[in-house]
């Protein structure tokens, strides 16, 4: 120990207090601007418990992150201050340290290990869907994935140049016929696991509401999973397809409204209504069509 | 012999004549003729730098386009194909043929070689380089490719892409693919067969080091993303179905052979920057490298690890969750070796005298841009994080702080430290320093706001982002810093320019440098050497030096660690 510090030791210390001091200065700075974070230097949360987890496990990775920053930055910016050229020095010429090399190697790998520890520690809260709240819908199905007493909301996520479809109910992926569906926004009820089956029927989209969790893709020929379970009924959350899908890509943007489960139920019969009335219509247009010899 | 008193003996010496031939034809015909080494790598460097050019400007009109939101000046297909000739010839244009072009010029000076193994396959390279180029831009005339630097299928299948212009960047990939793998050969056999007496592999400069590791990558990488866009191409043109997901295709298969090279590539482009530091840190600082041993085994480490962490780039896709945990920590692991480098990098500043040239000062700013990336590398590898955080502005940041700060800072640094070998000439210090500080502040104002950007939703890649959703300052700010960049950038090809006439001679050895290419004169003959030095440590010209001292009993310049400015 008394050799590394040998070392790296500077021969005087007029300019050491000075970049002590410096050094001192960034790191309290950052410390008093860690209160401001929350708006620009952490991740979009507070729609689902998933997105909730991982802003916090985001922040243990910035705190950590800020630490290794201060240090790494600050003596960089020491050594380029302290050992600028000056007339009458010689540069100390040391080949290296052993000892040093192990420290700084296992140092590393060592906070690395607590990072890969809280990860998969959050893990759980993050991946695997919890049971919907007793105010919360309770549909059963048996679909991957799904909470610990199998009750949850499925809805089927399709994406296509360059629009989200919605189609709600437990068999959207075995046989969506005559199910309710919609385009663009999502319409759940509160404090209920929502399941998503994500698939797509061209290229590659990629779902993604900030505010409910991490973004997965849409693939065609594979479907992705992923859950939320949002507690505030009257929210409108607003997303946009994250992976590059053609020209329009900007333009494929997602709502996903909360309400209560009341207003859900009777949503879902409306829709379902309107879709029906819609067929009809076509179904008649047909006709008229047919009988015009126009098709 | 052994009586021969060492005073006696010849005192060694830059000792390297030009011998004149007489010209025979037009003296720019050699240019399209020549297997030298050093124009090959002029060639390189030269045709790089206008490629980077153009990428920089397509940049710019990218940031002019996001200045404001709902912003139309640029529509959605042009915007498409502007960030996708951007990345493309950021990466394949310019980082790694520029990579290539230092190692055809320095490689076998360093080694105390007088060409390279294969000369002729050496000028194959170089144009194949250009005529990918050329190809993949003659594509402006009718319809430039728009999917992306990596053209994720199904998007780049032809049901989404018609347009030729995907089939023109499959071709400059399979072009600049087999130039930079013969490439690779070359470096690898001249540094195995071709090093001077006495210089074995503890002895190989750090930047060679990189060199040999950058071919081994490229030779791995190569082959697979050449496999997979050969596959793309018969998917487009000759009816197979590889990545087609309604003939049984997989689109996910393009993106685990994409990235398996894409991952590598990254260490490609920024291993030969990590030697050039290597060189520069300690001729600046006037100390010798700390832990030569570490950097050099660090730099095979990382090699090793890089062809292991590629899914990394593919965590929201449908995989499962021991997978999503190998490559998280095959991605932490890879974040060991290079920290090992910064801090070697650090250790090698602290207690020199340091020279502040503008080489050192590219070199100081590249590793704080470098730590910053190198961080955010970190949040992205810790999966649940990547979810919030890929396909998003964070993950432009990101990579920008690694390529600018790892590549781009780098190459500037190895431009101005070699300037004066190639050209004879030395670079305007004011000019290039006010280019650094531009360029410095510049790219932190336009990358660091991009951070939080992403944080806040914003995908990359979109045209347009409304007026109401947060993000119009941050964009505003990234534009601005954009232009300082560019600013910084103009000023050095002004330097680079006016010092090729106007700069002060600079001699055979303006820094006082350790390596073998300042044992010659500036630019070096032909020949490259009259008599190779047998080699005795990491640091020849040292030695070659003190022995100066000992036998003509007058004092050179830097053996003691002072800096060129006291001298």
């Amino acid at each position: 120990m008394s050799r590394i510090r040998a070392a790296l030791r500077p021969e005087s210390s007029l300019r050491r207090r000075l970049v002590a001091a410096l050094l001192l200065a960034t790191i309290g700075s950052l410390v008093f601007a860690s209160g401001a974070f929350a708006g620009f230097a952490t991740p979009e949360s507070g729609g689902s418990p998933n997105a909730d987890q991982i802003h916090s496990l985001y922040k243990i990775v910035l705190y950590i992150a800020i630490v290794v920053f201060v240090v790494v930055e600050g003596a960089l910016l020491y050594s380029v201050v302290r050992f600028r050229a000056k007339r009458g020095r010689v540069a100390a010429q040391i080949h290296g340290n052993t000892r040093l090399e192990i420290t700084w190697t296992v140092g590393a790998a060592l906070i690395l290990v607590v990072l890969a520890a809280v990860t998969f520690a959050k893990l759980g809260s993050i991946q695997n869907p919890p049971n919907s709240d007793a105010t919360g819908l309770q549909f059963a199905s048996t679909t991957e994935p799904t909470p610990p007493n199998g009750k949850k909301l499925t809805i089927c996520v399709t994406g296509r140049q360059y629009i989200w479809r919605y189609t709600y109910g437990a068999n959207c992926k075995s046989n969506a016929f005559g199910l309710p569906y919609s385009y663009q926004e999502m319409v759940v009820p509160a404090n209920t696991t929502v399941v998503l089956d994500l698939q797509s029927t061209d290229v590659i989209h990629s779902w993604w509401i900030p505010k409910l969790g991490g973004k997965f893709d849409a693939i065609p020929g594979y479907h992705n999973y992923t859950w939320f379970k949002a507690p505030h009924a009257g929210a409108l959350y607003r997303g946009q397809c994250a992976e590059l899908c053609g020209r329009n890509h900007a333009d494929m943007t997602a709502r996903v409204r909360i309400v209560t489960p009341d207003q859900y139920l009777t949503w879902i019969a409306d829709q379902k209504a309107r879709i029906a009335a819609a067929n009809r219509q076509v179904i008649q247009l047909r006709r008229q069509l047919t009988a015009y010899g126009t098709l | 012999m052994a009586t021969t008193a060492p005073a006696l003996r010849p005192v060694p010496q830059v000792i390297a004549h030009e011998v004149k031939a007489e010209p025979t034809r037009a003296r720019w015909t050699e240019w399209f003729t020549t297997t030298d080494h050093k124009k090959i790598g002029i060639l390189y460097i030269v045709t790089t730098f206008a490629f980077f050019l153009i990428g920089g400007v397509e940049a710019l009109l990218i940031r002019l386009q996001l200045g404001a939101p709902n912003n139309n000046l640029i529509t959605p297909e042009h915007y498409n194909e502007l960030f996708t000739l951007h990345g493309t010839t950021m990466i394949f244009l310019f980082v790694v043929p520029m990579m290539a072009g230092f190692a055809n010029y320095f490689l076998p000076l360093m080694i105390g070689a007088r060409d390279m193994a294969f000369p002729r396959l050496n000028a194959l390279s170089y144009w194949l380089l250009l005529f990918g180029g050329i190809v993949f831009y003659s594509s402006l005339f009718w319809q430039p490719p728009e999917a992306g630097w990596f053209s994720y299928t199904p998007l780049s299948e032809h049901t989404f892409t018609p347009s030729g212009g995907q089939d023109a960047w499959i071709y400059l990939i399979h072009l600049t693919g087999i130039s930079s793998l013969v490439g690779a050969i070359n470096f690898y056999a001249t540094i195995v067969n071709m090093r001077a007496p006495g210089m074995g592999w503890g002895r190989l400069p750090l930047f060679v080091w990189a060199i040999l590791i950058y071919a081994l990558l490229l030779i791995l990488a190569l082959p697979v993303i050449a496999g997979a866009v050969t596959m793309l191409l018969t998917d487009r043109n000759f009816g197979t179905h590889f990545f087609d997901p309604t003939q049984g295709g997989s689109p996910l298969l393009w993106q685990h052979l994409f990235w398996f090279f894409g991952h590598p590539e990254v260490y490609i482009m920024i291993l030969p920057g990590f030697g050039i530091v290597s060189e520069i840190l300690p001729v600046f600082a006037r100390k010798p490298i700390f832990g030569y041993k570490a950097i050099a085994a660090s730099t095979v480490v990382i090699a090793f690890l890089a062809a292991l962490v590629w899914a990394h780039h593919m965590f929201q896709t449908p995989v499962p969750t021991v997978v999503l945990g190998f490559f998280m920590l095959s991605s932490f692991l890879i974040a060991v070796p290079t920290g090992v480098k910064i801090f070697n990098w650090i250790a090698t500043l602290w207690r020199g005298n340091i020279d502040f040239k503008t080489p050192l000062i590219f070199c100081v700013g590249f590793i704080s841009i470098f730590v910053v990336g190198g961080i955010t590398g970190i949040f992205l590898a810790v999966f649940p994080v990547d979810w919030q955080l890929t396909d998003t502005y964070f993950v432009v940041a990101h990579f920008h702080y690694v390529l600018m700060g790892g590549a781009v800072f780098t190459i500037f640094a190895g431009l101005y430290y070699w300037y004066p070998k190639i050209t004879g000439r030395l670079c305007s210090e004011p000019l290039g320093k006010a280019s650094f500080w531009f360029m410095f502040v510049g790219f932190n104002v336009t990358f660091l706001v991009q951070h939080a950007a992403g944080l806040s939703g914003m995908p990359r890649r979109v045209y347009q982002y409304p007026a109401n959703a947060g993000l119009t300052v941050y964009n505003q700010i990234s534009t601005v810093g954009a232009f300082i960049l560019g600013f910084g950038i103009l000023l050095s090809v002004i330097n680079f320019i006016r010092s090729y006439k106007r700069g002060a001679i600079a001699g055979p050895d303006p820094w006082k440098a350790n390596t073998l290419e300042w044992f010659t004169t500036s630019p070096p003959p032909v020949i490259n050497f009259d008599v190779i030095p047998r080699v005795r440590s990491v640091e020849p010209m040292k030695d070659i030096r003190r022995q100066v001292e000992r036998q003509s009993g007058i004092e050179q310049p830097g053996t003691v660690g002072q800096p060129v400015t006291f001298v």
